[in-house]
């Protein structure tokens, strides 16, 4: 169950148009309580974080092959957290994250092949080769992005949530980050404009305790980051990342709020990763009995278990859905091993949008002027 | 033809272009209840409304970069930053989010948006308020920085910088504001500018000067003057500092031989220095002289008037390098630049 911070009511502002720009609904709120869970939902969700689970392990396996280059963020023992946040979104709804973003999207619908091809840096990845890890996009599922400046996709998610309300639609923004996030300046000034411009975003907050080495609690004066929304006179609440459901609803409640009553929400889900901060991080700030510490408590492990002992799901049907997904995160390994690198010659293709009259642009060896 | 000021031309293009597409709308510090520090956008939010006119906290990051995602969901916004010192709060947003996007993303979502800002020294606002460091966005593969010089170039360009559908840094001067120029009567058939041309806004067979913003002014001035002593200078408007159009400016040196540069930003690495470079790759065989630079003083701009003066371009400083370059190319013309 989630832990919420209720904002203070919403001011009476007279000069402020631009609160007609969003979309109104009379409908109720949705109260936030826990439906009982079909299992088949929850045989879905544990598939989805399994599958997340095995496409990092074969990335990590990848990136010591060197197929992957790099930086390598992986969502291990995240993977609870971003499929229960997917799980709100519609699919209309828009999604922006940082780096370690791989599980959200395939959790956003992307399929497994298209992100592992990014990864390789293959023309048939998400990102056509030009992002790589880092940065995955696909306008179809609405992964309007991961960025690689801590911070960077706040400002751009709440301009995106600023163009929804112009337009009136009921689409919501989720903006994903880390509690390392939370002390960037553009932390501050997003949350700010969301709250002053009544916008639907929800700001998310994967609290792992960690950004890069340092907890934080030194890197955070108030280190509960949901109590900040009060600042804003933003709701906000804290859930625990390890139980999908939970954090489905609480995020749910926080996506319906925004699209009801298009205001921002801050969501802080307590989601411990298991490794290092990439790949190549061995985690040394961490000691031997925190990384045990740990790994007992893996959620995706812990669910196999839950779900064994209510009699969804046995200890058989589990290798079951294991073997067919690691066949499917072996076949995306093998489709981006097979697709080809981009061509040399579209080098000069998505630089501008617009194009270029004149365009001088050459490769590094020729000269500007060839007369 | 009517006869307006830079402000106005600005002012009655973004009306023009709000009017034509209600996917433009307007953002930044003071735009609205205070119509604007430099006026730009006065009376716009009585007409529009704070939905389309959005006056923003101080918060350049936040609110640039929330006009990039906006941009990215296809409004078309037009950001002004007060001065392009405060855009160096933003330099993030701009340079990381807004020039890459569509890089960065293989194309799939580009940043249709427009950045205005003012800088330029000469009001002695000291050395935090006097920079142009247009330099800076002029780097960066993925931006657009254009650089209007009179009101018929600051109302094409806003528009061509508008229907965009790139980021574009759209640069205007303090110096400017007050000068006039000639338009259309009517906004709507002023023609959208091709960013990334240069101008030729003089012809002329002896010398070229090159210019952007206060100083492709200047440099037309200069060469009036020249013309009065009989020399032909030809006037380079750079008008776009990325994209470059480097064509334009190695066929006019081609053709007389000889060339100044003038920028109003500092000398080492600036402006300047790319385009000697750009003339040295495209017509190191008709040179008769060295290219010469006129800069701004090396010092971050000082208060006092004087030493403000001094360290500014001007009309005095670009003909005293005018007449050193003619001399140096040893051609009979030297006689009439005494
Ligand atoms: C502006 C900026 N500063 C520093 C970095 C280097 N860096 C990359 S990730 C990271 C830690 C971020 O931690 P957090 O926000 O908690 O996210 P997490 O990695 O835990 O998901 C740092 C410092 C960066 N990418 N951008």
């Amino acid at each position: 169950m989630a832990e919420t911070a209720k904002a203070a009511p919403a001011r009476g502002r007279s000069t402020r148009g631009a609160k007609a720009a969003g979309p109104k609904s009379a409908a109720p709120p949705p109260n936030g309580s826990v439906p009982v869970e079909d299992a088949e939902t929850l045989v879905g969700y544990y598939r989805q974080m399994l599958l997340i689970r095995r496409f990092e392990e074969r990335a990590a396996r990848a990136y010591t092959e060197a197929k992957i280059g790099g930086y390598c963020h992986l969502n291990l023992g995240e993977e609870a957290t971003v499929v229960g946040l997917m799980a709100a979104l519609r699919p209309t709804d828009y999604l922006f994250t940082n780096y370690r973003e791989h599980g959200y999207a395939i959790a956003k619908g992307i399929g497994a092949d298209r992100v592992m091809a990014e990864l390789y840096g293959r023309s048939t990845g998400v990102s056509k080769g030009w992002g790589g890890s880092m940065h995955l996009f696909d306008v179809e599922t609405r992964l309007l992005g991961g960025y690689g400046i801590v911070g960077g996709q706040l400002p751009l998610a709440t301009g995106a949530a600023l163009a929804v309300s112009y337009k009136g639609g009921d689409e919501v923004v989720m903006c994903q980050m880390g509690d390392g996030t939370a002390a960037i300046g553009a932390f501050h000034e997003s949350l700010n404009i969301a709250g002053l411009w009544d916008l639907p975003i929800v700001f998310v907050v994967i609290n792992n305790g960690l950004g890069m080495g340092t907890t934080v609690e030194n890197s955070s004066a108030e280190p509960e980051l949901y109590k900040r929304g009060a600042a804003y006179r933003m709701e906000s609440a804290r859930v625990d990342g390890a139980d999908v459901v939970a954090v489905r609803d609480a995020a749910r409640t926080a996506v319906e709020r925004a699209r009801a009553e298009s205001r921002p929400y801050l969501l802080e889900a307590l989601s411990p990763r298991l490794k290092g901060h990439s790949v190549v991080d061995p985690a040394r700030y961490r000691t031997k009995e925190e990384k045990e510490a740990l790994k007992a408590a893996d959620p995706l492990a812990k669910m196999a278990l839950d779900l064994e002992e209510a009699g969804i799901l046995s200890h058989d049907d589990r290798d079951r859905l294991d073997a067919e997904v690691t066949a499917e995160i072996d076949e995306a390994a093998a489709f981006a091993d097979e697709s080809p690198a981009p061509d040399i010659s579209t080098l000069f293709d998505y630089t501008y949008a617009t194009p270029v009259p004149g365009d001088l642009r050459r490769f590094p060896a020729d000269p500007v002027f060839r007369s | 033809m009517a006869t307006v000021t830079y402000r106005q031309a600005l002012r009655d293009t973004l009306r023009a272009e709000m009017l034509r597409d209600d996917n433009v709308l307007l953002m930044g510090e003071e735009i609205g209840l205070f119509e604007g520090s430099y006026k730009i956008t006065e009376g716009l939010l009585k007409e529009f409304g704070p939905k389309r006119v959005r006056d923003t906290p101080i918060a350049e990051e936040g609110f640039v970069g929330a006009a990039i995602g906006a941009a990215m969901l296809g409004l078309r916004p037009v950001v002004e930053i007060m001065t392009i010192n405060f855009s160096l709060l933003a330099l993030d947003q701009i340079v990381n989010h807004a020039a890459k996007i569509y890089g960065m993303f293989g194309g799939q979502t580009s940043v249709p948006m427009v950045i205005r800002t003012p800088g330029g020294g000469g009001q002695q606002l000291g050395a935090t308020h006097s920079q142009n460091v247009e330099l800076f966005y002029s780097f960066i593969p993925g931006l657009k920085v254009v650089a209007p010089s009179t009101p018929a170039e600051a109302s094409a360009m806003l528009k061509a910088a508008i229907r965009d559908d790139d980021p574009v840094l759209f640069l205007e001067n303090l110096a400017l504001y007050n000068t006039k120029g000639e338009i259309p009567d009517a906004i709507e058939d002023v023609e959208p500018a091709e960013i990334g041309r240069a101008g030729v806004t003089r012809e002329g067979t002896d010398i070229t000067l090159i210019g952007y913003s206060r100083m492709a002014r200047v440099a037309g001035e200069v060469a009036e003057k020249l013309a009065a002593e009989g020399v032909s200078a030809e006037v380079v408007d750079l008008r776009s500092l990325r994209p470059l159009d480097r064509q334009t400016i190695v066929d006019s040196v081609r053709k007389t031989g000889c060339a100044v540069v003038a920028e109003d930003d500092w000398l080492t690495y600036g402006i300047g220095a790319e385009i000697a470079a750009t003339i040295q790759e495209g017509a190191f065989d008709w040179l008769d002289a060295p290219v010469r630079r006129v800069a701004m003083a090396e010092v971050p701009l000082p208060y006092a008037k004087s030493l403000e003066s001094a360290a500014l371009p001007s009309a005095e400083s670009l003909l005293t390098a005018v007449r050193d370059t003619l001399r140096a190319t040893g051609r009979p013309v030297l006689e009439n630049v005494s």
